[in-house]
């Protein structure tokens, strides 16, 4: 949270040509989420299951005494779970006033990116990933997924 | 603005609030002089205090109006719906300068000359002149755009006047009672106690691993003060659901004006209490739900008559709390949704296919009318139409956790069903755990906990709950009754996970009541009560319905609220006990219905070839005794149970020695008991029990269609003689056919209702049957005819004699025979009887007497009423 909040006037700053993402891994995929979106980092918390919700509600998490609701990623993003036992991470968003957590693998560190290297999704990416990001930064020797929080909390509500 | 004119503007607006209902209520009961009166005192408050505070406009226009309803209290004017209307601009009128008034300070410019001089044609007795469009007398006969108008405008500019008020009353004189406090304080104040109330558990919890602790005793008086306050603020924001509905009277009767149609508004449960924020918000949908329903729900009085109804119709709001939640229902009995209107809407608007419409339920197609932009009325009105609807008030409901849904029966009407969780309320919760999760059930919901385990041998004779199965169905076996189950982790899903649960044999049960049902729910393990701050569930998993909400526990946990009502809906429990919870609420529709429908639940189970059946409420438990514990005493057959011999009584024949379980149905009153051996308990079914063929065999009251077959049902009035010859004084073999001649039995002893019903049914008597004196007054309030009543003496609340004396002082059953029900038949208490009203005096076990008794008096009524006739 605290490296989040100090970044967030650089980011201010170099708005036209800079941004500044929270990059995270999961299942070996490193990704980021523009730090405007992120409210929290946390590290391995307990979590409480909903039962009867879908699969990729991890359950809900207290966070300071507001109910996060926890979402798996590796399953919103149809990946094979998280092998038993690893701790895991998570990164807080907000969407409508409520409160979600994203559990990833590994959250690492805060990076400023320049614009020129974002480029849009390339037409042969999985759907699944397509789906749920804007598009892609090339970094030294890796490629980094822009998730689009908004659309990975877009959960049916299953009525 | 001064403190004054403030104080006038707050007593004025809640004035012209009280006086819009009780004029609409003068218009229904013209003859009604203390609602008379009371307008009358209103008014002339008004007019007065107006006139002390130089308030011209105001003044004449009250003056005006004072007048017009002295004369109508003088019995010069009649009660007319044109001087309501007349008066009603008036209320308007002053409206309107009051909430500039509040806005300015001063009263605004505008001319009331048409306005008084049609007050003054008025209260001249001249019929208001019709040609003037603006003055709103006129509108009776104007067209209803007109009209609209004028009554549209006021309530827009209304909720601007509390701000101003507000400020000006806080700051008000010393002394006042009452201040004024905006909500959003109130709001903050309740965050900060929830968090209070929440800090305070997770201190307790500590403390608690701590002896001897200097904290002890000041956590202590922390704790009590942090639940006193608590409560107080939960109060201040309180308020009756009444508030929300004051101004539904006069809507209503505007728009059956407008619509010309005739249209009875019922109100109950005014005084349910709720959240004041919640309130606020549900004001304008329940507003623009009323308004739907008399435009397209009620039908023209042409065609009510045509469809066989009565003219007026009847839009019914009804509150009441259920569990943790508030319910709302708008019901009316007009027409009901055009099911193939709306089909054929959904298919325009592209919102299904048509094969997709053919699949879907009714109930589901109805629910479109929740879509945006949908609305089915053919033609726009002013009232309601555009489209903009139900929607919007889906979406506003949803927005306070609620949810909304419809019932409708073509020609019959429409119900919706509003049901409002407790968002921010604090609620006392059980901690239990079912499949290795915590979950919380609010206390309030909880009737209490067993202990019980799963059927062995040797639980059948400690007396102890026993879960066990009929036809694969869980039931436990509860003192006299039998509850249904539900296993948590089985409906949660939460099995898979974990191993050892469905093996243990002990479980506790938490008894929960959904409206009037019992259920029982299977958990692993119980823990504590703790106070929990409800919080609403994130909005993907709302559409769990068996979670209310979630919370966070003392010890930093997130736990899930159950919400018993869901459980229930999901289990298919309330799919049969939910008209029965609805009854709960309204024992008078509950007559209605009984008369109607008349199910009860049958349990059914085989002798010999034979299929049997019992009323399920007359059976206290289920036994399968095994053969070691059938004895022998004086060469009949028993069974030591619970500390007591027990008769065994067979169906048929001898009882079976050779077969190592005996199934035995167990009837029981007070400290009796008696067990009937059958062969076979077989199923519980709920059916209509209509006896038809009596065939005069002893022990079967008759034959009756029970689960599309033919079925014996059992006297087991024969059967209880048979085990013990005083249980009732002879036995009966004659039945009078007297006709269908309509009895009221009145018993709190379920065994002995129950057996009433049955024997007078299967004498030929139309019975219905109440649990107590108030339920039947009630029927008699409701104007429901019967030609006897049967009541016992000893009755919690209303005791028999207080209600035949309540019989005989007034209302339509002060001739009806009553025949009283007593297990004492001493000479000093049947006098006493005699003198409280009471036609015949009979002790409760002998039948034969209470039918004697019955036919004499009903051919008494008979010669009577003939005689009265001639």
């Amino acid at each position: 949270m605290s490296t989040a909040t100090l970044e967030r006037p650089a980011e201010a700053a170099t708005v036209e040509d800079e941004r500044v993402f929270v990059t995270l891994s999961v299942a070996e995929q490193l990704c980021g989420v523009p730090v405007t979106a992120v409210r929290d980092v946390l590290g391995e918390q307990p979590i409480t299951r909903s039962p009867l919700a879908p699969p990729e509600i991890a359950g809900s998490l207290n966070l300071r005494g507001r109910i996060v609701t926890a979402i798996d990623l590796r399953r919103r993003l149809s990946l094979p779970p998280a092998p038993a036992g690893m701790p895991r991470m998570s990164v807080v968003a907000e969407q409508g006033g409520e409160l979600y957590a994203l559990l990833v693998d590994q959250v690492s560190e805060v990076m400023t990116l320049p614009a020129s290297s974002f480029e849009r999704n390339p037409p042969t990416l999985a759907p699944v990933w397509a789906a749920h990001s804007t598009g892609i930064y090339r970094l030294q020797g890796r490629l980094m997924v822009v998730l689009d929080v908004s659309r990975i909390l877009a959960l049916s509500s299953g009525s | 603005m001064d403190d004054l004119l403030a104080d006038f503007l707050t007593e004025t607006n809640e004035s012209l609030a009280e006086l819009d209902v009780a004029l609409v209520r003068l218009e229904q009961t013209p003859n009604d002089d203390a609602t008379l009166a009371q307008i009358f005192r209103l008014v002339h408050t008004i007019k007065g205090t107006c006139g002390f505070l130089n308030l011209p406009r105001l003044e004449h226009v009250a003056h005006a109006a004072e007048n017009v309803l002295g004369r109508v209290r003088d019995k010069v004017l009649p009660v007319t719906p044109e001087i309501i209307s007349v008066v009603l601009a008036a209320l308007d009128r002053i409206k309107l300068i009051i909430s500039a008034l509040a806005a300015d300070g001063s009263e605004p410019a505008g001319d009331d000359v048409p306005l008084i001089a049609s007050l003054n044609a008025a209260s001249d007795g001249v019929a208001p002149p019709a040609a003037k469009p603006a003055a709103p007398p006129a509108a009776a006969i104007a067209p209803p755009v007109v009209e609209a108008a004028p009554r549209v405008a006021p309530p827009e500019p209304i909720p601007a006047a509390p701000e101003p008020v507000a400020e000006a009353a806080a700051e008000g004189p010393v002394g006042t009672q009452t201040i004024r406090v905006g909500v959003d304080v109130l709001e903050g104040l309740m965050t900060l106690v929830s968090e209070l109330v929440l800090t305070r558990n997770q201190l307790m919890q500590l403390a608690r691993g701590q002896e001897n602790s200097a904290f002890t005793v000041p956590l202590q008086r922390l704790s009590h003060i942090t639940s006193d306050l608590q409560e107080g603020v939960m109060k201040t924001r309180m308020q009756p659901i009444g508030n929300a509905w004051n101004k539904l009277p006069r809507l209503v009767r505007d728009l059956s004006r407008e619509l010309g149609k005739k249209i009875d508004l019922q109100m109950h449960g005014a005084e349910t209490e709720l959240d004041r924020q919640v309130l606020e918000l549900i004001k304008d949908p329940l507003t623009h739900m009323v308004r739907n329903s008399a435009d397209h729900g009620l039908e023209a009085p042409q065609d009510r008559r045509a469809a066989g109804k009565a003219e007026t119709g009847r839009i019914s709001l009804n509150a009441f709390h259920e569990g943790g939640h508030i319910i709302i229902e708008i019901a009316d009995d007009g027409a009901g949704l055009p099911v193939e209107r709306i089909k054929a809407k959904a298919l325009a608007r592209g919102l299904a296919t048509e094969a997709e419409l053919a699949a879907m339920p009714d109930a589901q197609i109805l629910r479109f009318i929740f879509r945006a932009g949908f609305s089915t009325a053919a033609a726009v009105t002013a009232v309601s139409g555009r489209g903009v609807g139900m929607d919007v008030v889906k979406t506003n409901i949803e927005k306070i956790g609620g949810t909304v849904d419809l019932k409708s029966t073509q020609g019959q009407g429409t119900t919706f069903i509003i049901k409002i969780p407790l968002t921010l309320a604090i609620v006392s919760a059980l901690i239990v755990e079912a499949g290795g999760e915590r979950f919380a059930i609010p206390q309030i919901s909880v009737v209490e906990l067993v202990r019980a385990r799963a059927l062995r041998e040797e639980a059948v004779d400690a007396g102890e709950p026993t879960i066990e199965r009929i036809n694969n169905t869980k039931v436990l076996r509860l003192r006299d009754r039998l509850l249904p189950l539900v296993s948590l982790d089985a409906l949660l899903q939460l099995r898979e996970v974990v191993t050892d649960t469905a093996a243990t044999d002990a479980a506790y049960i938490i008894v929960t009541q959904v409206g009037s049902l019992l259920l029982g729910i299977i958990v692993d393990r119980v823990f504590d009560t703790e106070e929990i701050v409800v919080k609403p569930v994130a909005p993907i998993l709302r559409h769990v319905s068996m979670f209310s909400g979630n919370t966070i526990l003392g010890d930093g946990s997130v736990i899930m609220i159950l919400d018993p009502n869901g459980i229930a809906r999901a289990t298919g429990v309330a799919s049969s006990g939910e008209s029965r919870a609805m009854d709960a609420h309204a024992a008078d529709r509950m007559a209605a219905r009984a008369q109607a429908d008349g199910r009860t639940a049958v349990l059914l189970f085989r002798s010999g070839e034979q299929m049997r059946a019992v009323p399920l409420s007359l059976v206290a438990r289920l036994e399968d005794l095994p053969r070691d514990k059938i004895e022998t005493s004086s060469g009949k057959p028993v069974t030591q149970y619970r500390g007591r011999l027990m008769p065994l009584v067979p169906m048929q024949g001898e009882i079976d020695r050779e077969r190592a379980q005996q199934p035995v149905l167990v009837f029981a009153d007070g400290d009796r008991c008696m067990g009937l051996v059958v062969d076979e308990i077989v199923d519980v079914v709920e059916e209509k029990l209509n006896i038809e063929l009596s065939g005069g065999r002893p022990g079967l009251l008759g034959t009756a269609v029970v689960a599309g077959k033919a079925t014996d049902v059992v006297d087991i009035g024969h059967y209880l003689t048979l085990a013990f010859a005083d249980w009732f004084h002879g036995r009966t073999s004659e039945r009078s056919h007297s006709g269908r001649a309509r009895i009221l039995v009145v018993d709190d002893n379920d065994f002995f209702r129950q057996m009433l019903v049955s024997t007078l049914s299967a004498a030929g008597y139309e019975v219905s049957a109440v649990q107590g004196a108030e339920q039947a007054l009630r029927l008699r309030d409701n104007h429901i005819l019967f030609d006897a009543i049967v009541s016992d003496i000893e009755m919690p609340q209303i005791d028999g004699i207080a209600f035949v004396q309540e019989l005989r002082a007034q209302g339509a059953w002060s001739h009806l025979p009553v025949i009283a029900l007593t297990g004492h038949t001493d000479p000093d208490r049947v006098a006493r009887g005699r003198e409280a009203g009471f036609t015949d005096y009979v002790a409760k076990f002998e039948r034969e007497a209470v039918l004697t008794s019955l036919k004499q008096c009903l051919t008494q009524r008979q010669k009577t009423q003939l005689g009265m006739a001639a």
